[in-house]
């Protein structure tokens, strides 16, 4: 099916998301909508799927125009759509999950649930998907669950099909997947919208390009323009994707785990027997896709989890027994993975936030008086220092952009010396901008000689910044690795592959992606 | 020209199999279990067996007047018994330790034996050389009776949560019902009329309630809250001045007549206990049943449970959240509102002021200790009416333990159950969660 957008605008109130967009996909074309955070991409969408209506403009497919009242309406017209946040229920089974909205009924509104199931295992043989339809879908790898989005779009006979950031929870070896499966789509004259900010994923994968910035179309592409192109229209100015740094000069072993493990509330073991040491003076990003023990490993080091075994040392001292204040006092410096709710209070004013783990201590505060002048001093030095771009201290930090208020985190931790640099997706959701003033400051403070223990899912982040990787699955360290592993074996590694085999399977097959990294480094 | 997903050896993670339970090694033991057992086998060995008098006896009765069977009165010997009963219950705790130290899990047959043993070495003791008979129909029927309105509370409370509404007004719903019950029932000089009336009083307090939460995001304790301060204070105000000016018209007796069904109502014990009731009851019945099937098997369930798990994901789907909200809550409320029919109608009552007396609450109770599932709720809601009920029925026989403690019961069972002493409970995601666009 064609689709187009003629003018499109929508507004929240005075911001503008998306400012007349035209944009034609061709029926069984892969069109690639690139875009950095917030530029409106994920609203665009949301427009076209009927969960916003668009202030102007019109919505066209194969020619004749339609208007949604709701996403009901965008399905009924052959719209389907894989949220970046899957729409599932995490306590229903896979059938209940596809059939939810368009339930096979038999008499009195009861489920023909052979009839759902049957539906479910039909479209899974039709594209080689191998799912379980009585599987609970919070039982499920994400993998399998972004399948089961797929299925829920195509039980419903989507023609066109839009994927929102499919690839960020995948590893390499199953983003290769996804894009047969999406190929295959394209063979059978489904029209892909794929909406990402990755360019590697952009040149392997579309047939054609469309770069938004800031609400606006501002150019189109094919895909053998160059990464760097890419980059510099995406961004608007000529962009270092990589941050150079020096090779690290690991010192004494600084900080270090040994065999931590943690269960979580419900019994699960989510840290299972952790060791990792690292040196002053060293990165060691922790890689793997979400959910594998990851977050619950750097909340367990700040204490935020208590462990149930094992040893947690920095600077020689046993942590595990200390409370979250005591650690911190320490040394450590946490950067929490979700900044909006963990890393800042909004209604708080930067200069609150930016004291927010120490106002209790010298110089901010005298006994039990806080000292409201040196609080300021310190903030608006600091934040200068830290390049963030803000009209005055005093306002509260919800009126920074996402950029600016991680900026404000990373002051507030490093601006105090510390022995230990813990963050947790430092950049998610910030702009190509933000993302490389946060790689240049973590590096340098790497360079001072602190050790840095860095989470993240985007594999970009962690190549860019890794001198050691150490990747996790189901709460197991698989391994650690050097800085510069390929790609293909760390995508390996993430799935559960032993190092070794990894090595060997990744001379065997190359994945697209990896080949696209390989082009890219010749 | 189709090009095949790309499958190789080592994509374990895509297998869309689900993950396996993760090894139990590590957990901690849960010990709080098995030292209730024993616990409260000692106390059954302590108390009830060798403080039961030697060589006096029991005495239990399980027939009624209508039986076709008469059953004999069964006799047994106080200290005999209780004793066996108390051993076998901590041979029981000594299963529930094994179990725990070895990681076992115990289906739901072994706290429910356990209690059974436990209120029969009660009893035993309750009943020891009193000369009276302890009444085993009476007892039952008055579980099922005080259990009545719990159970239909609990139905409401279930049906408005899994669409995630949190209802704390159902309290306010039974007394509605109840009152409007009388009201009716009393102006037509009909019961009937009263229980037709009774569910749109529940379904007017559960409009109220959506309405703030789903139109206005209100905060839905509070307004739960609020509402049945508001229905007491409204109930009251007519009673005290409309009620008693004129009770010949707005306040006489009515009650619904006792329909036994030929054949089932003759089976002895059960028989008189479920099936000689009023229609009510029967309704009552058939709700539990309905739900049981209808919440996880039917289109409506479906959608119901969808909304309250993640209302935005069924948004993408098509389903209209506050309209399935509104309409759930609603119909909550009528369920509620005949089950306070009860009170009044059910029992041949006039209406009194707060006559409902926290049974609402502890309905949603219920409702939580039996997670949010109809049979669970059923079976939560029959426990708090019998240990009621023994309460009751103990204070009428004389017994050496003060009836307060029994009746207080109910309330220790609740506190213990919303404080998540009998394992975590899963409420529905997004329950009491305004879904705003």
């Amino acid at each position: 099916m064609k689709l187009q957008l003629k003018g499109v605008t929508k507004r929240f109130g005075t911001f503008t998301a998306n400012d007349r967009i035209d944009l034609t996909v061709q029926p069984g074309e892969i069109h690639a909508l690139l875009g950095e955070n917030g530029a409106g991409k994920s609203t665009l969408m949301n427009t076209i799927y009927g969960l916003h209506s668009p202030n102007e403009g019109e919505i066209l497919l194969d020619d004749r125009r339609v208007s949604f009242d709701g996403p009901g309406d965008a399905v009924e017209a052959g719209i389907g759509m894989v949220h970046q946040h899957f729409m599932l229920i995490p306590v229903f089974s896979v059938t209940e999950s596809v059939m939810l909205g368009y339930e096979p009924t038999k008499s009195a509104g009861m489920i023909d649930f052979a009839e759902a199931r049957r539906r479910v295992q039909e479209i899974s043989a039709r594209f080689g998907f191998d799912v379980d339809p009585d599987a609970k879908i919070e039982d499920l790898p994400v993998g399998a669950q972004q399948r089961v989005e797929i299925i829920k779009a195509l039980s419903r006979d989507a023609r066109v099909l839009i994927l929102d950031e499919p690839t960020a929870v995948l590893t390499p070896q199953e983003t290769d997947e996804l894009i047969g499966i999406m190929r295959q789509l394209k063979e059978a004259g489904t029209s892909i919208v794929f909406i990402t900010h990755k360019l590697r994923e952009v040149r392997a994968i579309a047939d054609k390009i469309t770069v938004i910035r800031r609400g606006k179309i501002v150019g189109e592409a094919l895909p053998d323009s160059t990464e760097t192109q890419l980059a510099s229209v995406m961004v608007g100015r000529e962009v270092n994707l990589t941050t150079q740094k020096d090779p690290a000069d690991p010192g004494d072993v600084g900080f270090s785990v040994e065999g931590l493990t943690v269960v979580s509330g419900s019994g699960k073991v989510v840290l299972d027997d952790v060791s990792l040491e690292i040196a002053r003076g060293e990165i060691l990003c922790v890689a793997g896709v979400d959910g594998n023990g990851q977050s619950e490993l750097a909340e367990a080091i700040l204490g935020l989890r208590s462990a149930v075994a094992g040893t947690i040392t920095l600077d020689g001292t046993n942590l595990r027994r200390m409370s979250v204040k005591e650690r911190l006092n320490a040394g450590i410096g946490f950067v929490p993975e979700d900044r909006s709710t963990d890393g800042v209070i909004p209604a708080f004013s930067i200069t609150e936030n930016f004291v927010l783990d120490q106002y209790d201590q010298q110089p901010y505060s005298n006994g039990i008086a806080m000292r409201p002048t040196v609080m300021r001093e310190a903030a608006v030095e600091q934040t200068s220092r830290f390049d963030v771009r803000l009209g005055n201290v005093d306002d509260p930090i919800s009126t920074l952009s996402g950029g600016n208020q991680q900026k404000v985190v990373l002051a507030r931790e490093m601006s105090r010396d510390i022995r230990l640099f813990l963050a947790s997706q430092p950049t998610r959701g910030l702009d190509v901008g933000s993302i490389e003033f946060v790689h240049r400051t973590i590096i340098e403070e790497r360079d001072k000689g602190t050790p840095c223990l860095i989470v993240s899912t985007e594999l970009d982040e962690v190549s860019n910044l890794a001198d050691r990787i150490a990747v996790m699955y189901r709460g197991v360290v698989v391994g650690i690795v050097p800085g510069h592993t390929n790609r293909d074996v760390l995508g390996l590694m993430m799935a559960g592959v032993p190092v070794k085999e990894a090595y060997a399977q990744a001379q065997d097959h190359h994945t697209i992606l990896g080949e696209a990294d390989e082009e890219a480094q010749a | 020209m189709s090009e095949q997903p790309t499958q190789e050896p080592g994509a374990v993670a895509v297998k869309a199999e689900p993950r396996q339970e993760v090894d139990t090694r590590l957990q901690p033991i849960k010990w709080k279990f098995p030292i209730t057992y024993v616990l409260l086998g000692l106390l059954s060995l302590g108390v009830f067996a060798l403080l039961s008098p030697t060589g006096s006896v029991t005495q239990f009765r399980l027939a009624t007047a209508s039986d076709i069977v008469t059953l004999p009165a069964v006799n047994v010997p106080s200290f005999a018994t209780a004793l066996v009963l108390s051993v076998l219950q901590l041979g029981l705790a000594a299963l529930a330790i094994f179990a725990a130290a070895r990681r076992i899990r115990l289906g739901i047959w072994h706290p429910m034996l356990f209690g059974l043993l436990f209120v029969l070495a009660f009893l035993v003791y309750a009943g020891a050389g009193r000369g009276a008979f302890i009444p085993v129909v009476t007892l039952l029927a008055g579980a099922l009776m005080l259990s009545v309105p719990l159970i239909f509370g609990a139905m409401c409370g279930l049906v408005g949560e899994r669409s995630g509404i949190i209802n704390i007004a159902i309290e306010g719903q039974l007394l509605a019902g109840a009152f409007l019950a009388a009201v009716a029932a009393s102006f037509f000089t009909s019961a009937y009329v009263g229980l037709l009336a009774a569910p749109f009083a529940g379904a007017a307090v559960g409009g109220l309630l959506v309405w703030f939460a789903v139109k206005y995001h209100v905060n839905q304790i509070i307004v739960g809250v609020v509402l049945n301060v508001l229905v007491i204070g409204l109930t009251s105000f007519l009673y005290s001045t409309v009620l008693t000016q004129n009770a010949e018209m707005w306040n006489a007796r009515q009650q619904l007549p006792r329909l036994p069904i030929p054949g089932l109502s003759q089976i002895p014990i059960l028989g008189p206990v479920l099936f000689n009731q009023t229609i009510l009851v029967y309704l009552m019945y058939v709700i539990v049943f309905a739900l049981h099937i209808l919440v996880f098997k039917s289109r409506w369930g479906l959608r119901m449970r969808a909304v309250g798990e993640h209302p935005k994901a069924a948004d993408t789907v098509g389903i209209n959240v506050p309209r399935t909200r509104v309409f759930n809550t609603v119909l909550a409320g009528g369920i509620a509102g005949l089950g306070g029919a009860y009170f009044t109608v059910g029992q041949g009552l006039a209406f009194g002021q707060e006559m409902s007396a926290g049974q609402g609450f502890i309905a949603l109770a219920a409702m939580i200790l039996g997670r949010w599932n109809p049979k669970g709720a059923l079976l939560a809601a029959l426990l708090f009416g019998f240990s009621t009920s023994v309460g009751q029925v103990l204070s009428t026989i004389g017994t050496p333990v003060p009836s307060e403690m029994l009746l207080m019961l109910p309330y220790v069972i609740t506190i213990f159950a919303v404080a998540g002493f009998v394992g975590r409970v899963r409420p529905p995601a997004a329950e009491g969660v305004p879904y705003i666009k």
